[in-house]
């Protein structure tokens, strides 16, 4: 079946099967390969894109629901050069591996977007949903507070 | 290029290392460019699928591919049939490995047959249609079931019929200590095993040249061990088979082993003339496991009234699963680093490694020795409370000499513990704490030690550990090349840092080239916390070479002294004139002319400095690390829910390189013992993997994770490169035991059984209200034929002798 959709602000029309994931379509049809898959059923959120500014796990989202909508993958985020919250996780160390990082930027995109002065307890809550095995999450808190405060 | 700082008068102060920077290739991870191998596709680019074995312990009678290979999209069909009949497996002793099964299957989730079509579903639908007839046999479960008599065998080698391995050392003599002491005591532990589970699922794309050379691009942490295996396995030389390790997701020991997929899209690239890529499932990650080792432990030791140790024996039984990995090295280590901790003058070792019908176990962060150190750390808690002594403050007084030997001749240099016990005796009131506490809250101490590299290879030569080229081009552009593989840690960010330093440049200045069999030299893989070490030593020896070129050429140029000159913000100039100098680029330039094109390599292999008794091998490093931790909990008594509420953690890892980094790694060590010790275990149903799914499978969310208050105690140890040493592993350690004893402070309960699941907390509680012993763990340690020990005389606190740096 044929779907309209916005990529990362590019109008796309493409042909979907039913059963296609939106992972899937991202990564295997369109090679675009920031969204991660880290289990495929929803648990880990590497796989997370913002869907009308809304983080989902893309894992879990039928390509054929996303007709008509907005997504945006962490390649997105980027507008004149990197988004400061982009700039907060590389100088707070908050990257190790780097395999959960596009669905945590996205997700705390999402949060400080609905809630700019977010605190660390928020932050903490709106990141339960993302796996990082490496970093202990402890300065990916502090980026995004850090971000969070204007610091 | 121009220069980033005025030069400072003191020119000898780093001006690269110590520094908090960002790493090197975080950029590319922040905005999603960075290709990690399922991101890989290549033109005409097929997909591989593993049939893996639904029985846990079957003979293959037959396998009928037809009906595979009659499905549309199929381009290739493979048994282990059409592999040459090669055993494999990453230790020398332990060749048990096939790529594809060929008489037997020994765990639910051995691979039998592989599929590469034009796409994954098609692949996975083909496996379906392979018919695999299988005579099923016994599975053998657990370590009763594998020391039992009369069982059938699952490997054909070993130490007895399911026994992998014995071991068996004596360092002094234990009886006699245990004559001296004033109180001895004995404990049994049990800790379950556990996944990596890394976010990245393993991945492998392989790509067979018109030339006949393959190129396999895997998520792996031994690029070299891989390339060796690759080359054994499919008989081709070594020069013909190219091995790049792309940035792995996250390994923690669990991309170490050569793997099933690796080897059959190797085959199946041959056989199509496609490249083939296989991504492993979650649920696959959990069969190819190589995780933490159930193990069964007895200890025993001897103290004097004041906690001083006399003695201690030990007695480890490892549940390795069906194949051998890393297992021997695993069991050694449950042995051997009980004696870098603290002072133990005379030690004895049994351990012990059976076969199971389970997924093969490895070495996964802390290989071999969170499991000791749980049961010890735990053991001693219990000791002090006997004798009525501040746990944390016993330990304190018997931590090891620096520069001295243990009983079993391993040789400590620089020893920041007793720094790190202040420290976080200090940051977490653990004085104001410790058994003063509300009911349902509690702090635990725990203290560990871990090596900075293993200090022999996998397999025996005499070549370097590892090996290091850096290039100088006339821009002034340096690329720094080496074996290596970033697989989070940021050994990346540590080859550019020490070069740079070196160099008088900065890290963004500097390309690093690595894991890639073609082009770099061989390291030895991201393994035992050795890559910052060793390959810090070849890099620094490398770029030192160059340095000297360059300060040569530009002394001639300024017709001054080369001892005169620094390298340092870009520039090359007079110690004591500093405006007197030129840029890098032209140093390089003159360097050039004068010598011909800038190269230089590097290499380091470590000192042999361990015993010389048969198990030695297991145990020597170039420098240990401690850590030490306090853990403060709270215990729900109604739902035995244990929450942790407050880490305080202080490492001694040398010098650190860049500080970030180091935290870093505390904290993620931190984090995943938290997981192994309340939530985290890889467990069987009736052969079944009981959980092999992220559903399942507990592991902490930022919501489970605590604050973690990091302190770095920083030594200056002259075995590491500007005196760094471990930091990756050693503080997931103390983690564990912490949260036991922090249990027992808040509730009274002593769970010897790792996960500290809500459940055994209950048991305890109730067991405590009935008046009955609080006890939760283990209650026996089966029979185990033991050999007569190895005795050796015990090295307890001789000098260590630095002298023999290199061999
Ligand atoms: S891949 Fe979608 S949540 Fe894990
Ligand atoms: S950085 Fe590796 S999983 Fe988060």
């Amino acid at each position: 079946m044929r779907i309209n959709l916005t990529i990362n602000g590019r109008q796309r029309e493409l042909e979907v099967s039913p059963h296609q994931t939106l992972l899937q379509l991202l990564r295997d049809t369109l090679g675009i390969h920031d969204a991660k898959e880290g289990c495929g059923e929803g648990v880990c959120g590497a796989c997370t894109v913002l869907l009308d500014g809304r983080p989902v796990s893309s894992c879990l989202v039928l390509a054929p629901t996303a007709h008509g909508r907005q997504i945006l993958t962490v390649r997105g985020l980027e507008e004149d050069g990197l988004h400061p919250l982009q700039e907060a996780f590389v100088r707070h160390g908050a990257v190790q591996c780097g395999f959960c990082t596009p669905g945590i930027l996205l997700t705390a995109c999402a949060l400080l977007e609905r809630d700019p002065g977010a605190d660390r307890e928020a932050i903490r809550r709106a990141l339960g949903g993302n796996l990082c095995r490496c970093t202990g999450y402890a300065k990916i808190l502090d980026a995004v507070e850090a971000y969070a405060r204007g610091l | 290029m121009g220069p980033v700082e005025t030069p400072p008068r003191r020119a000898e102060e780093l001006a690269v290392i110590g520094k908090r920077l960002p790493k090197v290739d975080a950029w590319g991870k922040v905005i999603g460019e960075t290709k990690y191998a399922d991101d890989l596709i290549l033109p005409r680019m097929a997909h591989a699928r593993l049939l893996r074995a639904r029985h846990p312990h079957a003979r293959i009678k037959a396998i009928d591919t037809s009906r595979a290979r009659a499905l549309p999209g199929v381009l290739a069909v493979i048994t282990g049939a059409d592999f040459p009949p090669v055993k494999f497996g990453i230790l020398p002793v332990s060749q048990d490995e096939e790529a594809l099964s060929t008489e037997k299957v020994r765990y639910v989730g051995d691979a039998v047959a592989a599929v590469a079509a034009v796409d994954e579903e098609t692949a996975e639908r083909a496996t379906e249609l392979i018919e695999v007839e299988y005579e099923p046999l016994p599975p053998i479960m657990s370590i009763e079931e594998a020391l039992a008599e009369g069982t059938v065998r699952i490997q054909e080698y070993g130490d007895g019929p399911n026994i992998h391995k014995l071991v068996s050392l004596e360092f002094g003599d234990v009886e006699e200590g245990f004559r001296e002491a004033d109180l001895i005591r004995e404990d049994l532990f049990y800790f379950e095993g556990s996944n990596h589970l890394p976010m990245e699922q393993h991945a492998a794309v392989a790509r067979w040249d018109p030339d006949g050379k393959l190129t396999l691009w895997s998520s792996t942490q031994t690029p070299h061990y891989v390339h060796r295996t690759l080359a054994k396995v499919l008989e081709l030389p070594m020069s013909h088979v190219r091995v790049i390790a792309t940035p792995v997701g996250g390994g923690f020991g669990g991309k170490s082993d050569p793997f099933s997929h690796e080897l059959v899209v190797a085959r199946l690239a041959q056989l199509t003339g496609r490249p083939v890529k296989c991504t492993l499932t979650r649920e696959e990650v959990f069969y190819a496991h190589r995780g933490r080792h159930p193990v069964l432990m007895w200890v025993k030791t001897g103290v004097t009234r004041d906690g001083t140790i006399q003695a201690m024996h030990f007695r480890s039984i490892l549940d390795g699963g069906a194949y051998g990995s890393y297992g021997v090295a695993s069991t050694f280590y449950t042995g051997a680093l009980q004696t870098v901790t603290y002072k133990v003058p005379r030690y004895k070792f049994e351990g012990c490694r059976v076969f199971t019908n389970k997924p093969p176990c490895g070495p996964k962060r802390g290989h071999g020795t969170p499991q000791p150190r749980y049961a010890i750390e735990v053991h001693l808690d219990k000791i002090a409370e006997a004798l009525g002594l501040d746990p944390a403050e016993m330990r304190r007084r018997q931590v090891v000499e620096p520069f001295s030997k243990t009983a079993n001749h391993l040789t400590i240099t620089t020893c920041g513990l007793e720094e790190c016990i202040d420290r976080v005796v200090e940051a977490s009131g653990w004085r104001e704490k410790h058994r003063r506490l509300p009911p349902g809250r509690g702090v635990g101490f725990a203290a560990s030690s871990y090596i900075t590299g293993a200090g022999l290879a996998i397999y025996w030569n005499e070549m370097p550990h590892t090996g290091v080229i850096v290039k100088i081009d006339r821009g002034g552009g340096v690329a720094a090349f080496c074996g290596s593989i970033d697989i989070g840690q940021g050994s990346d960010s540590v080859l550019a840092s020490v070069v740079a330093e070196v160099l008088g440049i900065l890290p963004e200045d500097i390309r690093v080239v690595t894991a890639d069999t073609d082009l770099t030299p061989v390291d030895l893989g991201s393994y035992s916390s050795r890559v910052t070490l060793m390959m810090g030593n070849a890099a620094k020896e490398a770029a030192e070479k160059l340095r000297g070129l360059l300060l040569d050429a530009a002394a001639k140029k300024l017709e001054v002294s080369p001892a005169g000159l620094v390298a340092r913000g870009r520039r090359v100039y007079l110690r004591d004139d500093p405006e007197r100098g030129m840029s890098f680029a032209e140093a390089a330039q003159l360097a050039e002319a004068a010598y011909g094109t800038l190269a230089a390599a590097g290499s380091y292999r470590p000192p042999r400095r361990g015993g010389k008794f048969k198990g030695a091998g297991v145990g020597p490093t170039p420098a240990y690390s401690y850590t030490a931790c306090v853990a403060e909990v709270a215990v729900d008594p109604e739902t035995g829910e244990v929450r942790p509420l407050e880490i305080w953690i202080a490492h001694d890892g040398g010098r650190a390189l860049n500080p970030l980094l180091v935290e870093g790694q505390v904290e993620g060590s931190v984090y995943m013992g938290l997981g192994e010790a309340l939530m985290e275990e890889q467990i069987f149903r009736k052969g079944l993997h009981k959980i092999p799914s992220m559903l399942e499978y507990k592991s902490p969310t930022t919501l489970e994770t605590p604050e973690i208050r990091t302190i770095l105690v920083e030594t200056n140890d002259p075995e590491g490169p500007f005196g760094a040493k471990e930091a990756g592993q050693v503080p997931l350690l103390p983690l564990i035991p912490a949260i036991a004893n922090a249990v027992y402070d808040a509730v009274g309960v002593r769970v010897d059984e790792i996960p500290i699941t809500p459940e055994k907390v209950l048991k305890g509680l109730d067991q405590k209200g009935k008046g009955q012993e609080p006890r939760v763990g283990p209650e026996r340690f089966p029979r185990v034929s033991f050999p007569e020990p190895i005795r050796v005389e015990s090295a307890f606190g001789q000098p260590a002798d630095l002298s023999l740096k290199r061999e």
